[in-house]
Parts: C-alpha cells; sequence; structure tokens
C-alpha cells in the first residue's frame, strides 16, 4: 500500500531553538573528563594497593574447564560432519562440497591443470582478454587501459596464479554476497521490523575482527576454499545489505509518490523506481563488499585458501620478508585496481542513465571488436603452451625481493639502534605503564573502573553493554591476555587520535593538503590488514610493538578523513564570524573547528579502536602475544582449540565492549538532548 | 439578495454522461498520530489543533472536511502552508490513508475500496500533477510519460504513441527523447502534465503544481491549463497557495485554514463576502474590480430609477462593465431571465474601483 509519511512539517512548523546548545554539551564533557580523571586517580591508588593479586593469570599450555568444554563442541562438531549425524552439519557440508565443486571447475578453468590437460583451460592471456572486456563493457576504455597494466604485474611480480585464486575467491564470495545482501537490503528498506532486527546483527558482524571468524567456518565447513569462500561472503555482506537500504530509502519521496498515483504495483515500484533510482548507491556497496571481500579472502590463506594470502602468510612464517612484501604489491595493486574498476563502474552506469544513446554506434562497434578479439585471445590461450602459461620473463619478483631482504638486513644491522630505542621508549613509558594498571590490578578493580568509565562517558545504555561483555570475558578464562590486548588497543588508539587530529586539522583547514593526501588514504582504507604488518614486520621485527605501530597505520586513513570531514563541516558563517572577533588560527582550531568536529573526533576514535583491534589480532602471529597468539595456536594445535575459540569469542566482547562505549558516548556527545 | 453557491461555465455538456458529481467528498478526516483513531468520535475531535496536539499528542491536518465537484469544474482549493490542503488532495486519492469519512470518485467509495481496485482506480479513473514534478530521473521523457500507461500493462507501440500524443498536446515536441534533467523547470512540470494525462483520467488533481516556477513560466503554466482544459475538459481539483491563481483557473474556491474548510463558493462571492477576518484579509489585495460581478455590487430597484440605462448580465464582470456604466447618463439595468433585477449606478461602480486603490494607498 502506498501509505506514505505523513507532511508532518507542513504542520507544525519547527519552534526556533534559541537554547545555547553549544554550552550545555560542553560543559557536559568537560566535567566527564573530570570525572575520568578521578576514575583514574582511584585506579592507580587501588593498583599500587593489591598489584599482582587477583589478576587471574594463565599458564601458556593451562586448560580449563571452559576451554575444555569448548573443544569438546569443536571435536564434536567434526565427528558429526564425519558420521553424517547432525542435520546442520550435514546441510553446511553439502554447501561446502557445492562450493568446492564450482571453485575447483572455476581453478581448473583459470589456474589448476586438469587431467589430462597439462595446462587449465585458460591462461594468462585468455583471462586478461577477458578481464579487458568486462572492464570495457561496464566501465569504459579508460578502465580497460588500467586493468591491463595491473593484471600484466600480477604476473611480472612472479604470482600469476596466486593473484587469480585471490580474483576467483573475492568474485565467487561478492557474487553470492550481492545476490543475498541487495535482496536483504531492499526488505530492510521496506520493513522497519525486520530492519530492527537485522541491524544489531549487521553491527556485531561490522564490530568483529576478521580474524574471528576463521575459527567457526572452518569447523563448520573444513580447512579449504569452501570455508574460505563461506567466510569471505559473511563478512563481506554487510556494507551492500546497509547501503542498498540507504539507497532505497533515500529515493525521492515526490517521485514514488508521484508513480504510486498512477497506480503501480509494488513490485513495479521495486523494479522501474527505486532500483534505478538508487543503483549508483547500490553500486557503492557493492564496492564497499568487494573491499571487505577482497581483504577477508587474502586472510584466509590461514586455513588454506589458495591466493596471494599464501605467500604473504608463507613470508611471514619463514622470516622471508621479501616475499611477504611483493605479494603485499601485488595485493596493493589489486585492491586500487579494483576499487577504481568499481567506482568507474558506478560511474557509467550514472552516465548511460543520463546520456542514453549517446556515443552510440561507437561504443557497439568497439565492444564488438573487443568480443571478437577475446575470443581469438580465449582460443590462443586454449590452444598455445605460450599463451597459456606466463611468461618467466620479464621477471620484476625476484629482483625486487632480493631488494627488500638486503634492505631489511640492513635496517636491523646498521640501524638497529634507532629502531630499538623508539621501540623502548614506547614500551616502557607507554604501553608497560598501561598494561601494568589494566593487567595486574585485582580483576575486580578493573572490572569496577572500566564500568565507572562506561557510565560517566556513555550512560545507562553502555552499563548494560558493558556489564554483559565483562562478564562473558570473565567467565571465558582469558582475561589476564583480555586486559593485555585492550592495553595495546588503547594505547595504538591514541596514537591514531593524535594522528587524526594533527593531519585531519589541517586537511580540514588547507584544501591543498586534503587534494594532496586523500587519494593516498582512500587507497589505504581499501588495502586488507595483513599488508600493512609486512613493511612494519621490516622495521621493527616481530614483536608486540610491531602489531600496534601496523595497527595505527591500519587505522589511519579512515579516522584521519572522518576528522577532515567533521572539520570542513564546520559552517563557513561560523568561521567567518569567529574571524571577524579577532580568532588567532590556534583559536580557531581550538576553540571552533574542533569543538565543533567533536562527535566527528570521537567516531574517528571509535572506529580507530576497532580497525586497531583487528590488527592487534592479526598481529598474534607475529609475536603480539595475548589473545591474537591464543587464536593463532588454536589452529596449530587440535589441543588448543577450546582456548582459540574462547580467545576469539573474548576478542569479539572486546570490540562490542569499545564499540558501545564510545558510540553512546559519541552520541552523548553531539546531542543536547544529553542534559537529562 | 440570494447568493448563488455554483457557477460552472461549462458543466452543461459534460454532466450528461453520468449524471452525479464527479467527486463527493464527506465528513474527511485525517489525524496523524499514535492514537489518531481514538479522537473521532469523543469530544476532542471538537478541540483547536493546538489543544489537541497538546492533549493527545496528535494532530489534526485535515477536519471534517465537506465538498463535491461537478464534472468538468476546475475546483481550487487554497490555503496557506500547514493549513492541510496538500493532505486533503492525497486523502482524495488515498496517497494518504484517511482517518475517516468518504471520497467517491465515478461512483466507487475511494476510501474503502481494496488495494487491487484502488490501483486500478489510479491506473484509469484519476491522475495527479505534482509540486515537485516526481520525474524519474533515468527515464526519458516519453518514457516517463508512459508510464502510467506501462503499469497498467499496455503495449510498447500504444504507449508510445499515445505518449507522443500527449508530448504535441502539452507543446513539448522535440524533447521526447531528453532526460528530465535536461529540461528547464516549466519543461518537466509540461512533463508531469503530459504523464497525468496519458492516462485519459476523469479526475485530475493538481498539488501546487506551480510554485516551484519562475513567475513568469507559472504564468505561461496557467495559461496551458486554462487552454487544456478547455480541449480536454477534466474536472480538476487543484491546490495552491495562491489566491490569484486560484481566482484565474477556480470555477470555486475552498479556502481552509488548520485543517478547516474557512468558505467555499466562487471568487466573486468570497470576494464580496468573506466569512471572516481571516478570509478578508486573505483577499484585501484582490483587485475587486476584475473579480466582483454586477450581481454583489447592485441595488434593489427603486420606484425613481431611470429605465434607460444599459441592460447587462449578473455576471458581468464590474470592469468590464465600468466603460459603458460610465458613459451612459442612466444607471444600469441588471437583467436575469427577462426581468430587472437590480440597478447599478456610477456610485457603485466607483465604489469597487476607488475603494480598491484607497486600499492599495492604505496597505502600503
Amino acid at each position: 500500500m502506498s501509505v506514505l509519511a505523513p507532511p508532518l512539517a507542513n504542520h507544525t512548523p519547527p519552534e526556533p531553538d534559541t537554547t545555547p546548545w553549544r554550552a550545555t554539551p560542553a560543559r557536559l564533557v568537560r566535567n566527564r573528563f573530570a570525572a575520568v580523571i578521578g576514575v583514574l586517580v582511584v585506579w592507580v591508588v587501588a593498583w599500587a594497593l593489591f598489584k599482582d593479586h587477583f589478576t587471574l593469570t594463565i599458564g601458556g599450555s593451562e586448560q580449563t574447564p571452559v576451554f575444555d568444554w569448548l573443544r569438546d563442541r569443536s571435536n564434536w562438531v567434526e565427528e558429526a560432519a564425519s558420521s553424517g549425524s547432525n542435520p546442520v552439519i550435514n546441510f553446511a557440508g553439502w554447501i561446502a562440497d557445492i562450493v568446492d565443486s564450482v571453485f575447483s571447475w572455476l581453478q581448473s578453468v583459470f589456474t589448476v591443470a586438469k587431467f589430462p590437460r597439462p595446462l587449465p583451460q585458460i591462461g594468462w592471456l585468455g583471462t586478461i582478454a577477458l578481464a579487458a572486456l568486462v572492464a570495457y563493457a561496464a566501465a569504459g576504455w579508460r578502465t580497460l587501459a588500467l586493468v591491463v597494466p595491473c593484471f600484466l604485474s600480477f604476473g611480472v611480480l612472479g604470482y600469476w596464479d596466486d593473484s587469480i585464486d585471490l580474483l576467483i575467491v573475492t568474485f565467487f564470495a561478492v557474487v553470492v554476497s550481492c545476490f543475498f545482501g541487495i535482496a536483504l537490503g531492499v526488505l530492510m528498506a521496506h520493513s522497519r521490523r525486520f530492519s530492527a532486527l537485522l541491524t544489531p546483527v549487521l553491527d556485531v558482524m561490522q564490530t568483529m575482527p576478521s580474524f574471528t571468524y576463521l575459527l567457526p567456518f572452518s569447523i563448520l565447513f573444513g580447512i579449504g576454499p569452501a570455508a574460505a569462500v563461506m567466510m569471505t561472503l559473511v563478512y563481506a555482506a554487510p556494507p551492500v545489505i546497509r547501503i542498498t537500504a540507504h539507497g532505497l530509502r533515500g529515493v525521492s519521496g515526490p517521485v514514488l509518490e508521484a508513480t504510486d498515483s498512477l497506480g503501480q504495483t509494488g513490485l513495479q515500484r521495486l523494479w522501474n523506481v527505486e532500483l534505478p533510482m538508487a543503483k549508483r548507491t547500490i553500486i557503492a556497496g557493492i564496492n564497499q563488499t568487494m573491499m571487505a571481500a577482497l581483504s577477508m579472502a587474502t586472510i584466509a590463506a590461514y586455513i588454506n585458501s589458495p591466493g596471494l594470502g599464501q605467500p604473504v602468510l608463507d613470508g611471514l612464517k619463514r622470516s622471508q620478508l621479501g616475499t611477504s612484501f611483493v605479494a603485499g604489491i601485488a595485493i596493493v595493486i589489486m585492491a586500487v585496481m579494483l576499487d577504481r574498476s568499481m567506482t568507474a563502474a558506478g560511474f557509467r552506469a550514472e552516465l548511460a542513465a543520463r546520456a542514453g544513446e549517446k556515443g552510440g554506434p561507437f561504443r557497439k562497434v568497439g565492444l564488438g571488436l573487443a568480443a571478437v578479439g577475446t575470443l581469438v585471445a580465449l582460443y590462443l590461450s586454449h590452444s598455445y603452451v605460450w599463451a597459456n602459461e606466463f611468461p618467466s620473463q620479464p621477471d620484476l619478483g625476484t629482483p625486487l625481493r632480493n631488494a627488500v631482504d638486503d634492505f631489511g638486513n640492513w635496517l636491523r644491522t646498521d640501524l638497529s639502534h634507532l629502531t630499538d630505542a623508539i621501540q623502548r621508549v614506547a614500551t616502557d613509558y607507554g604501553l608497560n605503564p598501561i598494561q601494568s594498571l589494566l593487567a595486574d590490578s585485582p580483576w575486580f578493580v578493573t572490572s569496577a573502573a572500566i564500568l565507572v568509565i562506561a557510565a560517566v562517558v556513555g550512560g545507562r545504555k553502555a552499563v548494560i553493554s558493558t556489564v554483559v561483555c565483562l562478564a562473558g570475558i570473565l567467565g571465558l578464562g582469558l582475561w589476564n591476555h583480555a586486559m593485555e590486548t585492550l592495553t595495546a588497543c588503547l594505547v595504538a588508539t591514541i596514537a591514531v587520535v593524535v594522528l587524526a587530529v594533527v593531519l585531519g586539522v589541517l586537511m580540514g583547514r588547507s584544501h591543498r593538503v586534503d587534494v594532496g593526501l586523500r587519494p593516498i588514504l582512500d587507497a589505504g582504507q581499501t588495502l586488507p590488514p595483513f599488508v600493512y604488518l609486512v613493511p612494519v614486520l621490516i622495521l621493527f621485527g616481530p614483536n608486540r610493538f610491531t602489531a600496534m605501530v601496523a595497527g595505527v597505520v591500519y587505522a589511519a586513513p579512515v579516522a584521519i578523513k572522518l576528522v577532515a570531514d567533521g572539520v570542513r563541516a564546520v559552517s563557513p558563517n561560523t568561521i567567518e564570524a569567529a574571524e571577524m572577533a579577532g580568532s588567532s588560527t590556534w583559536q580557531m582550531i581550538t576553540k571552533v573547528q574542533l569543538p565543533m568536529a567533536r562527535s566527528s573526533v570521537l567516531l574517528a576514535a571509535n572506529q580507530g579502536l576497532l580497525y586497531v583491534l583487528a590488527m592487534v589480532v592479526i598481529g598474534g602471529m607475529v609475536g603480539a602475544g595475548a589473545l591474537g597468539f591464543d587464536v593463532v595456536t588454536g589452529f596449530r594445535q587440535a589441543n588448543d582449540v577450546g582456548r582459540g575459540l574462547a580467545a576469539g569469542t573474548t576478542i569479539v566482547l572486546l570490540g562490542i565492549m569499545v564499540d558501545r562505549i564510545t558510540t553512546y558516548g559519541a552520541q552523548r556527545a553531539s546531542s543536547p538532548a544529553s542534559r537529562a | 439578495m440570494t447568493i448563488q453557491t455554483t457557477d460552472l461555465p461549462n458543466a452543461g455538456s459534460l454532466a450528461a454522461d453520468s449524471g452525479g458529481p464527479a467527486l463527493k467528498v464527506e465528513g474527511l478526516w485525517k489525524i496523524f498520530g499514535a492514537k489518531a483513531d481514538k479522537v473521532i468520535g469523543t469530544g476532542d475531535q471538537a478541540l483547536s489543533r493546538k489543544d489537541l496536539q497538546a492533549k493527545t499528542g496528535c494532530v489534526a491536518a485535515v477536519k471534517d472536511i465537506s465538498f463535491e465537484v461537478q464534472p468538468g469544474e476546475v475546483f481550487v482549493i487554497m490555503g496557506l502552508s500547514g493549513s492541510g490542503k496538500s493532505t486533503l488532495v492525497r486523502l482524495l486519492n488515498r496517497l494518504i490513508e484517511p482517518t475517516a469519512g468518504s471520497v467517491v470518485i465515478n461512483g466507487e467509495e475511494i476510501t474503502s475500496v481494496p488495494a487491487g481496485k484502488l490501483r486500478d482506480l489510479r491506473r484509469r479513473h484519476m491522475a495527479m500533477v505534482f509540486q515537485h514534478f516526481g520525474l524519474l530521473p533515468h527515464r526519458k521523457v516519453i518514457d516517463n510519460i508512459a508510464y502510467g500507461l506501462e503499469v497498467r500493462g499496455e503495449g510498447k507501440a500504444a504507449r508510445r504513441q499515445r505518449a507522443q500524443e500527449m508530448v504535441d498536446l502539452v507543446g513539448l515536441t522535440g524533447y521526447e527523447n531528453s532526460f528530465p534533467d535536461q529540461l528547464s523547470g516549466g519543461m518537466q512540470q509540461r512533463v508531469g502534465l503530459a504523464r497525468a494525462l496519458a492516462v485519459d483520467p476523469q479526475v485530475l488533481f493538481f498539488d501546487e503544481p506551480f510554485s516551484a516556477l519562475d513567475p513568469l513560466i507559472r504564468r505561461d503554466m496557467q495559461d496551458e491549463v486554462v487552454r487544456l482544459h478547455h480541449e480536454v475538459g477534466k474536472t480538476m481539483v487543484f491546490i495552491t497557495h495562491d489566491l490569484a491563481e486560484a481566482i484565474k483557473l477556480g470555477d470555486r474556491i475552498l479556502i481552509m485554514r488548520d485543517g478547516e474548510m474557512v468558505q467555499c463558493g466562487t471568487a466573486a462571492e468570497i470576494v464580496a463576502h468573506p466569512a471572516d477576518d481571516y478570509v478578508r484579509d486573505f483577499v484585501s489585495e484582490v483587485p475587486k474590480g476584475h473579480v466582483l460581478t454586477l450581481r454583489y455590487v447592485m441595488r434593489p430597484v427603486r420606484p425613481e430609477d431611470s429605465l434607460d440605462g444599459p441592460v447587462m448580465d449578473p455576471d458581468t464582470i464590474v470592469r468590464k462593465a465600468a466603460r459603458a456604466a460610465l458613459a451612459s447618463a442612466h444607471p444600469v439595468r441588471v437583467v436575469e431571465n427577462g426581468q430587472v433585477i437590480g440597478i447599478v449606478d456610477d456610485e457603485a461602480i466607483l465604489r469597487v474601483v476607488v475603494a480598491e486603490e484607497d486600499s492599495a494607498e492604505g496597505e502600503s
């Protein structure tokens, strides 16, 4: 039925808001700041008195009843899978079989020789031709000119097969994800109840670090490509669901009303009006989903998924950082290529809708020629070895790998005193005191302090979430490790926020800085977290400091952009008025721009925390210790599966806790209604 | 003196096909809010909008409106923003669900028909032109115009042909293959008009169709509506906040305030006898000589009146009568059905014209 939102605004002209809205929240924030300082002082006193008592530390191989129980569950699933007795497990197994067979078929087409053929059906030439055709048809010749060199670089760097495997996993997952995701987005846009149901689920999914998906999915679908694809498609779905719903809700009310008045059915409305008008937004959602999928598909190397994650991981394991670095470059190229192509495709979709048949005959001829060329390339690739196997020369990968290894050696021998000094200062004066406070205080003191801070910053709702999360963390038995991980996150987040405020203010104030930095940040945001680890590892070697620095680098782009946009959004009228009042630049920043961008800064802190948390976990495998390490050992040793699952869940709980506290805090800081 | 309440220039030829009114509205209510259903039938329904909102949290957008529109009539609903006029027109085609009351179009009780039937009525019997056009940006002009035909399942060739006729009718020939954002506002609204006309509806609704346009374009479009009304003779319900537009287009005008009907009648009636201060304020700037007819300025015949003056119809507009009346030495005799029903002397004519200038000076 076509009942539209009542045009209430017509009937009740809003009362002009005469309350000085800035004064109250500002004072509130100052009071809260004082309260937090008070809590910290009490906490430090309690820490000094009870240090090293009731810290709930746990030995490296110690097993608890909770771990045993979790391990038994995991074993039970495996047994159920092998005996075929449980319908849910059987269903998962059935899906895994389908995914596996589709995947191995795709591999036999692109990358893996299948008996009796000595080579895959289509080699490099056919693949590139196909990619070029798709790029041209969907996004135009400019994108074609971007895609072809990118593909060539995969081969020249020596990772042709791994790159194509990664693309297969990514695209497989994205296609399925978008199919279901767009359908769910449509439902969400049309049903308020469904939206209310799904939103918290999506919230949790987007809060969970990618790493925590590994264990449950590999238990359910078995180690290998099936689990990788399933995990990737689930992990990557939230953006397309959300953005589709958002796009459909944003379709102009007058247009819906006008077309409804002509008597369209619900389906006609969806198909003729809503989807076409939201097309560009939906493509942006698909783009985000694709980036998330690429990131997850890379990490899926942990559960033995083929792709570029493998050489990165191999290099990390064997300390051959050159290998990781070169594979990392291939991932960066792939991320930039996919992002640019999707953006161009979205733009082209808009253009095509607007300009109609403009440029028609030329494009038709071009498409025809491209199709014929692709067919020829496919035939050549299918029939001749030279067009199937990527030539081994030119080879850029080997020299690059060696150069990076040499550089790393030089750093570690000749520059080690510098990097060591940086590391030592940060560890001794930043990391260690905070960690001691969090982890060496009795658990009830730390819990109480966190709760009070949650109450002061986020209010009642935050306290409820915090109580639930803290209880869960305590119950899972990894309290001490959780506090260590939290420490690393907090320190890294402080660094992120400082970086974000400095660079964000610079960007927000200067158009030139913005133009220079933004493309780098955009590209940085599309990269999988894995990639950040490698250069930092080369600099600082494997330890917990490395994971933190990588986390800072990983989280910085999104945080900087948020602050920059917040500063930019300050009304020019206000700036003008402040200038007329004679503000200096410093006063302008500290008294006008930053206070008005307050909620953006808090949001940047929130996003920074979550990104850092994701990275700190990945750092578990390069010596970051604590929860990340527990998860990693959970994979490696069957005996530690229970511990790994407990650690994974603890990470999720930590993530939800800090997310809720900062989100509600940001809401309260930005709404004048928080006085109540 | 009696006031005639209907004044239908072209009702005669069109009323024949169905007999009754084209649109009949009775006791129509729309209340927005959580407990909207519980207001009607209680004492609360008599409260003013403000008191009702304070007491129940509900907003009465449309309160107990009743009127009839004859076939071929142009019926204007006018009021300031917030008066409920846009809500009212959406109740008529049920783009907004009414809280209470009945709307009958073409013998169908709109307020209670099931969804499928309502859709069918919208596809064939009514259409609407919107303030913000509501065009589909991803479709060409011709496909926008054909949209109503498309959703009711007409073949591509047939609907294209019909849409092309509409393109020509509204003067957009040559722009069939443009996209909406390549057209000016006035041209976009012509597309909206053509889209509504394409389904050949009995009733056309206009929701402030020209308020988003420049004044000159607006005048053109008003003339266009007048022309189309003469050519296609549809029944029209026209929403506006502009009294000049209402007077120019409307056979009858319904004035709303705070969801309630304040007055309903012809332009001359409203200008001559405003129902209250609100309406008086509204019409104070209207050039009365352009609106009032002799019926409203004549006085009863007295025995001493000269019977040598010119004879005129009571529906003659004062401005048009002025020259002849003033030129003649004798007062005008107003004759209806062969009988002299009143006298208009120079004094009466001057009162209208001069009072107008006085009030205009007073205002400025």
